[in-house]
């Protein structure tokens, strides 16, 4: 394939970098259905420069997003879906797209553009409950979708699935999933430099979505390592 | 129904509001072989007759799966049937790649409507002369409908369409309340016994029919011949019985189900 092909008569209209990016999503299922994690923050390389960008959004009845990666175009997606989930709804013929037929569609969508070599630079988790069934899974930039009880895209897959394989069970209540989700969360806010500490809890029950406010976890910074710390090496930092 | 100046092409109305062409077509349909459908709840039957051109030729294929939870029966030109069926297998296909899950039957059905609508709205076309039983499960349950070349579609509990139907249609129309509460078994009993209908004398053998079913945890597949044989035998058996005991009620009914020969 010649490169003149992708480049499209030179110029340019493809994704190369992500520019405003959003960190971590941890997600897992629990007793009743499957509770999502992410911080509300996009950082523009190094720089923390927003601080509220809501990165887990409801999809239909059914199911929930959330998204790392470049911002703009998880925006583009929930543009996607919300056209798809509007003709579904104007069926009006009590059939509905459930998280597995989202998390289907998307893997098509991400898979696709990564072979026009102009992906959407973001890494997806789908989650939901249908007719009692709860569903969860993860869709790649490179269009890479599995299925599991826990998922986590970016630094949480390092730092939060472990502890997630550690301590998660099929029938834990929605306190103990917070918990344990907080644990994670606090873990990828010591050591994920993009973290920041304001945090938004989403989960979804047969009932329906609920997206909580943000709020912050306490976090201990008083230990005695970090009073003096060139105490060793005077000079260095 | 007579020629008129009204319809040599499906693009002029008649006076009347009609479209002649179109209504043509659906006497095609009536010419082909039989073909019923019956829905419970939980279960859709479809059942054929076969009929071959002559002794030495096999009988033309009417009954299609189109998914695994999806069939269709057809009655008319089988040719235009076939064709539907490849499209209709093509549109679950494609659904089940993009979403991983079963194509909605009643969403089915209106694409298949809108594709028979256009060829009643193209001068350069002709309308399909084909009816579809189609009959499917989806999440919302069991549906049975019935597709025009008109474009029309509508739902059914039962329905018979094609050649000495209306027999069929008589017998299904004094049982069809009872249906949904039908376990599968008598569901393939019931659609036997309404082919057996449109046969009006002839004998019903596995041979010259077919049958199919698809249920809640049950793929669209056809019925063995074995099976057939033997549900068709279990029928005669208590169609003999009475008949010993009660020859007079037993002529009443055989010329109640054969009003086509009025």
């Amino acid at each position: 394939m010649e490169a003149s092909l992708i480049v499209d008569n030179g110029a340019t209209e493809r994704t190369l970098n992500p520019y405003v990016t959003g960190t971590s999503v941890i997600g897992m299922k629990y007793k009743d259905g499957v509770i999502f994690a992410a911080d509300t923050g996009g950082s523009y390389g190094s720089t923390l420069r927003y601080k509220s960008v809501e990165r887990i959004k409801p999809i239909g009845k059914h199911s929930i997003l959330g998204a790392s990666g470049e911002i703009s175009d998880f925006q583009e997606i929930l543009r996607y879906l919300d056209e798809l989930i509007l003709n579904d709804n104007m069926w009006d013929d009590g059939n509905s797209l459930g998280p597995k037929e989202i998390h289907n569609y998307l893997t098509r969508v991400m898979y696709n553009r990564r072979n026009k070599f102009d992906p959407l630079f973001n890494s997806l988790v789908v989650g939901g409950v249908k007719n009692g069934q709860k569903y969860l899974g993860m869709v790649s930039m490179i269009g890479t979708h599995f299925e599991d009880n826990h998922v986590a895209t970016g630094f949480g897959n390092h730092l939060a699935r472990p502890l997630l394989r550690a301590e998660w069970r099929e029938d834990l209540s929605f306190e103990e999933a917070v918990k344990l989700m907080e644990k994670c969360l606090l873990v990828l806010l010591y050591r994920d430099r993009s973290a920041i500490n304001k945090f938004q809890i989403a989960k979804i029950t047969e009932e329906g979505v609920t997206i909580s406010q943000p709020y912050a976890l306490k976090t201990n910074w008083g230990f005695s390592a970090f009073q003096n710390p060139s105490k060793g090496a005077e000079g260095s930092w | 129904m007579f020629r008129n100046q009204y319809d040599t092409d499906v693009t002029t109305w008649s006076p009347a509001g009609r479209l002649f062409q179109v209504e043509y077509a659906m006497e095609a349909v009536k010419q082909g072989a039989a073909a019923v459908g019956l829905r419970s709840t939980s279960h859709v039957v479809l059942a054929t007759v076969n009929k071959a051109t002559s002794d030495l030729s096999s009988y033309q294929k009417k009954v299609f799966k189109v998914d695994d939870h999806i069939g269709v029966a057809i009655s008319g030109l089988t040719a235009d049937g076939r064709v539907l069926s490849r499209y209709l297998r093509n549109e679950c296909i494609n659904h089940a790649f993009v979403y991983e899950s079963p194509l909605p039957v009643s969403r089915l059905v209106v694409r298949l409507a809108d594709k028979a609508q256009v060829c009643t709205q193209r001068s350069w076309k002709r309308p399909y002369g084909v009816g579809l039983l189609v009959a499917g499960l989806d999440e919302t349950g069991a549906h049975l409908y019935y597709n025009c070349p008109s474009g029309n579609y509508f739902e059914y509990q039962a329905f018979a369409i094609g050649s000495r139907s209306q027999a069929a249609k008589t017998f299904l129309e004094r049982r069809f309340e009872s249906f949904n509460n039908y376990s599968r078994d008598e569901l393939i009993k019931d659609a036997v016994f309404a082919i057996k209908e449109t046969l009006q004398g002839e004998k019903l053998t596995s041979a010259i029919c077919t049958v199919a079913i698809l249920g809640k945890d049950e793929a669209f597949h056809l019925i063995d011949q074995k099976i057939i044989q033997e549900i068709i035998d279990s029928i005669e058996i208590k169609e003999d019985a009475p008949a010993e005991q009660a020859p007079e009620q037993d002529e009443a009914g055989s010329s109640g189900a054969a009003p086509m020969d009025i």
